[in-house]
């Protein structure tokens, strides 16, 4: 089931570094919304704090409300762990695991909450796989270790790996930089499918991604060096690209900053 | 001298010390080969199957039966104790310890291996035995009437193949750690972060991401810690109250191993015994290349 | 998922555990040997030898021995350490991925497992039987040698791997020959690197036992030449005493081990801080 996630007041630090101040923003379940922005805006971090994977790296914490529908997921009685099973995440280079097939790729997640029958776990490893347009070409080598993949495959198999746990929501960081433009444009095509299901949230340093395939475009942007990343504004892709509020979103999106 | 034939000689140099080394290794096993022989030719036994080690009789009767046996079984439960806690020891420095202090713990970890043996064998001689002798003597009252090797039949325990096994595994738990933890570090933080993203555990990120990865350079890991404990010398020889017997009951005095033997009755061997105790260095020294070999097939490992 | 979190709390304590596990023979081998040495670690335990002294007699020392360790490893470095080296630099600079490199290669690896008695055995062998010399210092230092190499080896090849390729680079591009360029570059910048290699290598060999009983063979007087006869050694000493059935050997065998510890933590700790400071810059 696709959730609504509602930030407010979110900064997030490394240390003492402040990387993203005071960010609202309510993203819509059933849409993709793209998170743009130069580099070093705290986009990335942003991201990575509402499936709190932002706390994984040494000195990392956040402060502000992530709600997802009615669950406060940074509630001290929350779990991180529980959180990442519904908010899944494809970062930016594929990462499948390189001692698995690609079957134990797809099945890891449902294998860690316990599934262990074969018909369920095959079942659900086509039906991921197809979901990410890649069963027909897989199929006759399921149990070929992930990495024998292209680049553009195997962030494919790390998105089916991600949706096999039927997550709410799916969190992609820049899933296509490392791609070639064909690979990019089939996932680029998924992401329309997959929104049919989830609520998507992507970074990308493509604008022409963005405007492609979001629905709701928000952009985040620095002051200046050494200052925390901002959310400038949110709004409807349309209207972000053609007719935004602030100057500085005009001034990036036609390439005159940034 | 024209900067050419400069280059070439120290090229040459430097070529010929690479082949000293070479040379070295070969001449090992031909200078052993070579004075084993004759010993090898005097035996009355049959060397490989022949228990006791009476080299300087009229008729010499040695062989390497026991020796074998004390030292595979020493080694392989040194390899037992070492292996789990040296990968949990490398897990915690590596992915559980703050980033910190996992240098400092590395450290520490790393100086376990600067002790020398014979500290080691005096630790466990006089410290170590009477924990240890408690310990057997534990387990041969709850577990000796189940588990045969746990009961001693002369109701003692003292210099046993168990204490041997124990102090080498102290003494190989810092080799195998350091290179697993090595290869666990090396596992890219964006499979650990998979893991992580697909809601599973620390420990089921360990179970997913790094332990597969690690396997390879665990297994070599254990092989170099088993040559280690089966060349290991003067720690057993301080340990071990020598005997030349086969026996299954491990926790009770007795055994012997090839190392401990060589350093013990060098002293008191006449011609054909160092020609005997150099045969069972040869047997040693094939077995130790093996190990090796295979563990270095596998996984380089870092010396620092 | 209760289940999932529990494994994972009870694997984080037994993680915990093996860690303090691994570290508790540290502990108590460095706490007995400086409680148990410093009983006789003394004035007269540093300047004297056993000559004379009886077998129930708490006086003498290990001076002999001191001395005895000091010649071997130094003469042990002397030939270990240019052989090490320029092996070293012939597997970086030279070896390329030639087919001999690549066995030089591998036999160094499988060398650093050759058992220490082996070592001893060998020289045995060689050095007192084939060429009838006598047991010596230098005997013992044979064996260390042998033992000290490939550990030098692997170190110094590691450090000179360090040094960036645009060195070798930038000095070809100015006329430099290789053989200088490896000797006024490439050497000198990995110097401190190097030093740390041979200092571990020295540390090693420092303990080792089981090859100088066969090649240097013990003694109880002062010898204070390396080249004929029988000599001691510390770790010798150490076993020697230790396996003496009265006290008095023992508090020795303490004292003499609390030594060597001594000498080799020293050159663990400098040699391995180096390391880490270099690496964190």
């Amino acid at each position: 089931m696709a959730k609504r996630i509602d930030v407010s007041g979110l900064d997030a630090y490394y240390g003492k570094v402040h990387a993203v101040a005071d960010v609202s923003l309510t993203i819509e379940p059933r849409s993709v919304t793209a998170l743009i922005g130069p580099s070093g805006c705290g986009k990335s971090t942003f991201l990575r704090t509402l499936n709190r994977m932002h706390e994984v790296i040494p000195g990392a914490r956040v402060s502000g409300k992530v709600r997802l529908d009615e669950l406060d997921i940074y509630a001290p009685d929350v779990d991180p762990v529980d959180v990442r099973r519904t908010v899944g995440m494809v970062f930016q280079r594929p990462n499948p695991f390189p001692t698995m097939s690609i079957y134990d790729n797809v099945a890891a997640g449902l294998k860690l909450s316990g599934v262990r029958r074969k018909s369920v776990l095959d079942e659900a490893v086509e039906r991921s796989l197809r979901s990410a347009n890649l069963w027909v070409e897989v199929r006759s080598r399921l149990n070929k270790p992930g990495a024998s993949l292209s680049g553009g495959q195997q962030q494919r198999l790390c998105i089916a790996r991600a949706i096999a746990v039927e997550p709410d929501v799916l969190l992609m960081d820049e899933p296509c930089s490392a791609l070639d433009p064909i690979s990019t444009i089939a996932i680029e095509d998924l992401m329309v499918e997959l929104k049919e299901r989830y609520t998507i949230v992507i970074v990308t340093h493509n604008m022409q991604q963005a405007a492609r395939v979001s629905d709701v475009t928000a952009f985040f942007t620095i002051s200046a060096p050494g200052e925390p990343g901002r959310l400038v504004e949110a709004d409807t892709t349309r209207k972000i690209f053609s007719n935004p509020a602030e100057k500085a979103t005009e001034d990036y999106i036609t390439g005159r900053f940034g | 001298m024209t900067t050419r034939t400069a280059d070439r000689a120290f090229r040459l140099t430097t070529q010929a010390a690479a082949g000293v080394v070479l040379v070295v290794v070969l001449a090992i096993g031909a200078f052993l080969v070579n004075r084993a022989v004759p010993a090898l030719r005097a035996d009355t036994a049959n060397f490989l199957t022949e228990t006791s080690w009476f080299p300087d009789q009229a008729k010499p009767v040695f062989g390497i039966a026991a020796l074998a046996f004390g030292t595979l079984v020493s080694s392989m439960l040194a390899l037992l104790l070492a292996v789990p806690v040296a990968v949990g020891t490398a897990l915690f420095v590596a992915h559980y310890a703050p980033r910190r202090l996992a240098r400092l713990l590395g450290f520490l970890v790393d100086l376990l291996a600067a002790v020398p043996s014979v500290v080691y064998g005096l630790w466990g001689l006089y410290f170590l035995k009477t924990h240890v002798n408690d310990v057997a003597g534990w387990l041969d009252r709850h577990f000796g009437s189940v588990l045969t090797p746990l009961h001693s039949s002369t109701g003692t325990y003292g210099g046993s193949l168990f204490l041997a096994g124990i102090v080498l595994a102290i003494m190989i738990l810092p080799i195998i750690s350091a290179i697993v933890r090595e290869v666990f570090l090396q596992v890219p933080r964006a499979n650990i972060e998979a893991a992580l993203a697909l809601g599973a555990t620390r420990w089921e990120a360990m179970r997913l991401a790094v332990l597969p990865y690690g396997r390879p350079g665990i297994v070599s890991a254990s092989m170099l810690g088993l040559g280690r404990a089966l060349g290991e010398t003067i720690a057993v020889a301080l340990l071990l109250s020598t005997s030349y017997d086969i026996s299954w009951h491990i926790t009770q005095p007795g055994g012997a191993t090839f190392a401990a033997n060589i350093a013990l009755k060098f002293n008191e061997a006449g011609g054909t015994g160092r020609g005997a105790l150099i045969a069972s260095g040869l047997v040693l020294f094939v077995i130790t290349l093996l190990v090796n070999g295979v563990a270095r097939a596998v996984v380089r490992r870092p010396t620092l | 998922m209760r289940r999932r979190k529990l494994t994972n709390r009870v694997m984080g304590v037994l993680i915990a555990v093996t860690f303090v596990l691994a570290l508790l023979p540290l502990f108590s081998v460095l706490w007995l040997t400086v409680k148990n040495g410093s009983k006789r670690f003394d004035a007269e335990f540093l300047t004297h030898s056993m000559k004379g002294i009886g077998a129930t007699d708490a006086a003498g020392g290990a001076y002999h021995a001191i001395v005895g360790t000091l010649e071997q490893v130094g003469l042990a470095t002397l030939m270990a350490v240019p052989l090490a080296l320029l092996t070293a630099v012939y597997l970086v600079e030279y070896g390329g991925i030639s087919r001999f490199a690549k066995i030089v290669s591998y036999v160094v690896d499988v060398m650093t497992g050759v058992p220490s008695i082996v070592a001893g055995l060998f020289v045995f062998a060689f050095w007192i039987l084939a060429l009838h010399q006598p047991f010596s210092g230098f005997a013992g230092a044979l064996a260390l040698t042998i033992l000290m190499v490939p550990i030098v080896v692997r170190g110094c090849e590691e450090m000179l791997r360090l040094v960036p390729s645009e060195l070798r680079e930038a000095s070809y591009a100015l006329g430099i020959p290789r053989w200088k360029t490896i000797l006024r570059i490439v050497l000198p910048t990995a110097l401190p690197g190097l030093v740390t290699a041979i200092m571990l290598g020295v540390a090693r060999i420092t303990g080792e036992t089981a090859p100088l009983l066969l090649t240097v063979f013990g003694a109880d007087a002062i010898n204070n030449d390396p080249f004929h006869g029988p000599q001691s050694g510390l770790p010798l000493f150490v076993f020697d005493q230790a396996a003496r059935p009265n006290q008095v050997a023992v508090d020795r065998a303490w004292a003499g081990a609390l030594t060597l510890i001594l000498i080799v933590m020293a050159l663990n700790v400098v040699a391995r801080l180096a390391v880490r400071r270099r690496a964190a810059h």
